[in-house]
């Protein structure tokens, strides 16, 4: 997702001019008197926003008071963790900046979660929190807690607003903050008084932080030394990350590998960067990645980083990691740069920009030899069998499904473990913005929340959830929501009866000691009539395709229950604490060699 | 390399500044060995020394991390440079009227003041440098201290360059000046 950048003055000053004329009032008389809470909306408006997730509370009453006169719409969640998840699903389709509200203390703990979660994957995010009245901070106040000491490490930045006259100010801050360099989660904290004290109201057209200047455009030296790795390189690979997505860089990326014809594999949070159907694209990396990815990774004299953090579950142990390879390194943010990874060549910039000039400096090259060994690494027996379903329903044979049925074209939410891996790997991604997965944080019940934001920024677009039975137990409640919103959403449940991520690893590495990972749940198509919304079990292949059929069928939310083998395991994997050369095979599509 | 490393953090000097710098090296599991911060010579700008111990690499890290903070304006290593890097002592010691002569004497050898006097003891204020400051505090310690407290280096370059902030604060391109930079060059902006 491109994200996007503060509004322009002319957008705000148009937004000054609410809906009751105090716009047209101010002409003659100068800026409006508004309540700190009237003020939070217009400047919110301003910032071009238009739905937020929430859930209201004392301290944020004044508020929720002002919210019917604003042009905001409000989805109320059922729990306010779901509400950061549902602006981060929000955010990552839309590219812009996703909103929360929650009202002090426990409301504010809720969503610390997702922020979090936001954090670890570069997600922009506004969150606003009550506080309480000023003159009862720090006094253990009902409702009281120190939100902003609490999200110092889980926030890009964070405000604990001191004046109503700060308030548009400080929106206007965290905005930019959110959505500039290195997208993330930024909270405001405003206390009840503010919300109600009076204050003339102008919305700033400008942010001038004078210790956060963003590196967009990269030196030219750097991107000089990277084409000059690149032209040297035999067997380059470019790994591409979530930067490319949040940069909004998939066109000059897909006319970068054009021109240099260099393989691409992904990270998790990569894919969908570029269409995962061109021959270029060789599918996920890491723990649970392809082999022929991991062996490419072994066999490569140059790795092109553009856009990832190196994160552990990608790399696997690092000094296996990429051995023989030199290291270029693209981000927005330097502090990525030799984090995890030596790297040979550094480039600090925006992702669009740096392709944009690294386009300018490469040659135009083929590289089928090395493409072709590559392809003549994959695991034939595994593919081979893709192709010839075996008769129970295997969970990627359900990811398959779902993929061939909405063309590709469907947004796909996950919560984690085995499914959100299977999905990785078979839903085949060909477009930005529709991967919607917790990649850092690994929040479990993450799925549904994030594919209700998907669907209220996308409501063009099919969306999918597919969560696990453990998960979708955690997020339960957000049924509810989508109901009440009337979502047109598909919640796939792969239900294995197994916390089965967990059972897998149990039995992989710690001899079968299946510990408190046998999970039961309520009758879902059951459950679904309870909320008044359509429940389908799946329990035969041949019941697959026509449940996908029926419920893509029917407008508003439908929860399917697919029954699965309970203890299938996701292969490839990387043993925790290996290198990625040491995956494990599935028995049955092992490599004869 | 690992040695020890004086930084120079110029901050914004806003409310709970110190808590976020301090709170970004324990959650990075960076050590902090000292750390002392006060007014510059800018207003709303202050200044705090740090001093770690670390890996070359480990302490570039800091300095990028640090950059992250919307508060930090510049962070300088002055580690390797030509610098004056003192701190300040208080030392309550037990003064018996047979070992005031000998104590007084101490003192005047290492530039210390006193700067209170009981029946039963002497108050001495030293300013130096760290290795400085141990070695008056080793030759009293034979007398007795009451008490001690010292506040941990505050350094400065010598001669014409300050770590101060340029106009807009960030890092500069001339390489002889130990701001962070990443690898061969490239310049390190916060995020
Ligand atoms: C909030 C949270 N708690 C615990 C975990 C650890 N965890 C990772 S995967 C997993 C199992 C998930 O089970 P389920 O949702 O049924 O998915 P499956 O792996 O069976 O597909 C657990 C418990 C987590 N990621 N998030
Ligand atoms: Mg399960």
């Amino acid at each position: 997702m491109a994200v996007a950048h503060p509004q322009s003055p002319t957008r705000t000053e148009g937004m000054a001019a609410g809906p009751d004329g105090v716009g047209a009032e101010s002409v003659r008389k100068g800026p409006p008197i508004l309540s700190g809470a009237e003020i939070t909306c217009r400047s919110l408006e301003a910032e071009g926003v238009t739905v937020i997730f929430g859930y209201p509370g004392g301290a944020v009453i004044p508020l929720y008071d002002a919210l019917p006169g604003s042009r905001l719409h409000h989805v109320l969640v059922r729990f306010e963790q779901w509400a950061a998840l549902a602006a981060q699903g929000y955010a990552r389709v839309t590219g812009r900046p996703g909103v929360c509200i929650a009202t002090s203390g426990p409301g504010a703990t809720n969503l610390v979660t997702g922020l979090a979660d936001a954090m670890l994957d570069s997600v922009p995010l506004v969150a606003i929190t009550g506080q309480v009245g000023q003159p009862m901070i720090g006094r253990d106040a009902f409702q009281e807690v120190d939100i902003t000491g609490i999200t110092l490490p889980v926030t890009k930045h964070n405000y604990l607003v001191q004046r109503v006259e700060d308030i548009a100010p400080t929106i206007k801050e965290a905005f930019h903050l959110a959505t500039s360099g290195r997208p993330g989660p930024v909270l405001v904290d405003i206390p009840k008084n503010l919300l109600i004290a009076k204050a003339p109201f102008s919305y700033p057209t400008g942010v001038g932080r004078r210790g956060y200047q963003p590196t967009s455009v990269p030196n030219l030296r750097q991107v000089r030394l990277a084409a000059e790795a690149i032209e040297r390189a035999e067997r380059p690979l470019i790994m591409a990350g979530h930067g490319i997505m949040l940069s909004g860089a998939s066109d000059p990326f897909a006319r970068f590998v054009e021109k240099t014809g260099i393989p691409v594999i992904f990270t998790l949070l990569g894919l969908g960067c570029f269409p995962e159907s061109d021959p270029r694209a060789l599918g996920m990396m890491g723990m649970h990645g392809h082999k022929h990815v991991n062996d490419a990774l072994d066999a490569c004299d140059l790795l092109v980083n553009i856009g990832a953090r190196f994160d552990d579950r990608a790399t696997g142990r690092l000094d296996g990691f990429a051995a023989n390879a030199k290291i270029v390194h693209v981000d927005v943010d330097p502090a990525e740069i030799g984090k995890n990874v030596r790297t040979d060549v550094p480039v600090v910039g925006d992702a669009a920009e740096v392709l944009k000039a690294l386009i300018e400096e490469v040659a135009e090259r083929r590289r089928d030899e090395w493409l072709g060994w590559i392809n003549g690494r994959r695991n034939r027996p595994l593919e081979a069998a893709l192709d010839d379903r075996p008769p129970t329903p295997e969970p990627y044979t359900i990811v398959r499904a779902i993929a061939a049925a909405s063309n590709g074209e469907a947004v796909v939410t996950t919560d984690v473990g085995q499914h959100q891996m299977w999905t990785a790997q078979y839903f085949g991604f060909d477009h930005p913005d529709r991967w919607i997965t917790s990649g850092g944080l690994g929040t479990m019940g993450f799925g549904l929340p994030s594919a209700i934001g998907a669907k209220m920024g996308r409501p063009d677009l099919e969306v999918w959830a597919v969560v696990g039975d453990g998960g979708i137990q955690m997020s339960l409640s957000e049924l509810a929501t989508a109901a009440q919103e009337g979502l047109d959403i598909n919640i796939a449940v792969i239900n294995n009866g197994y916390l089965g991520m967990v059972r897998q690893w149990q039995d992989l590495f710690h001899e079968k000691n299946y510990s408190q990972v046998e999970i039961t749940g309520p009758n879902l198509e059951k459950l679904a009539g309870a909320y008044g919304i359509t429940g389908i079990t799946v329990r035969t292949d041949a019941e697959i395709a026509p449940a996908i059929a029926r419920a893509r069928s029917i407008k508003g939310p439908v929860l399917l229950d697919f029954v699965v083998e309970p203890e299938a395991n996701v292969y490839p994997i990387v043993p925790p604490g290996a290198s990625n050369s040491e995956m494990l095979h599935e028995r049955r599509f092992r490599d004869t060699e | 390399m690992k040695q020890r490393h004086t930084l120079v953090v110029l901050v914004e000097d806003h409310p709970g500044v110190l808590n976020r710098v301090v709170s970004l090296m324990r959650r990075r599991s960076f050590n902090i060995d000292a750390i002392t911060v006060g007014h510059s010579e800018q207003p709303g700008v202050s200044r705090m020394t740090l001093v770690v111990d670390g890996e070359d690499e480990e302490v570039e890290q800091v300095g990028k991390q640090l950059y992250k903070l919307m508060e930090v304006l510049k962070v300088t290593d002055l580690t390797g440079e030509s610098c004056v890097s003192h701190e300040l002592a208080l030392i309550k010691v037990a003064a018996k009227a047979q070992h005031r002569g000998e104590i007084l004497q101490v003192a005047a050898i290492f530039g210390a003041k006193v700067v209170d006097a009981t029946p039963t003891t002497l108050l001495l204020e030293a300013t130096g440098r760290e290795e400085r400051i141990d070695a008056l505090v080793a030759m009293v310690r034979g007398y007795g201290i009451r008490e001690l407290v010292r506040t941990g280096p505050a350094a400065m370059v010598r001669g014409g360059p300050s770590a101060g902030a340029k106009e807009n604060g960030r890092p500069e391109r001339d390489r002889d000046r130990k701001t962070v930079t990443v690898g061969d060059g490239a310049l390190a902006m916060a995020n």
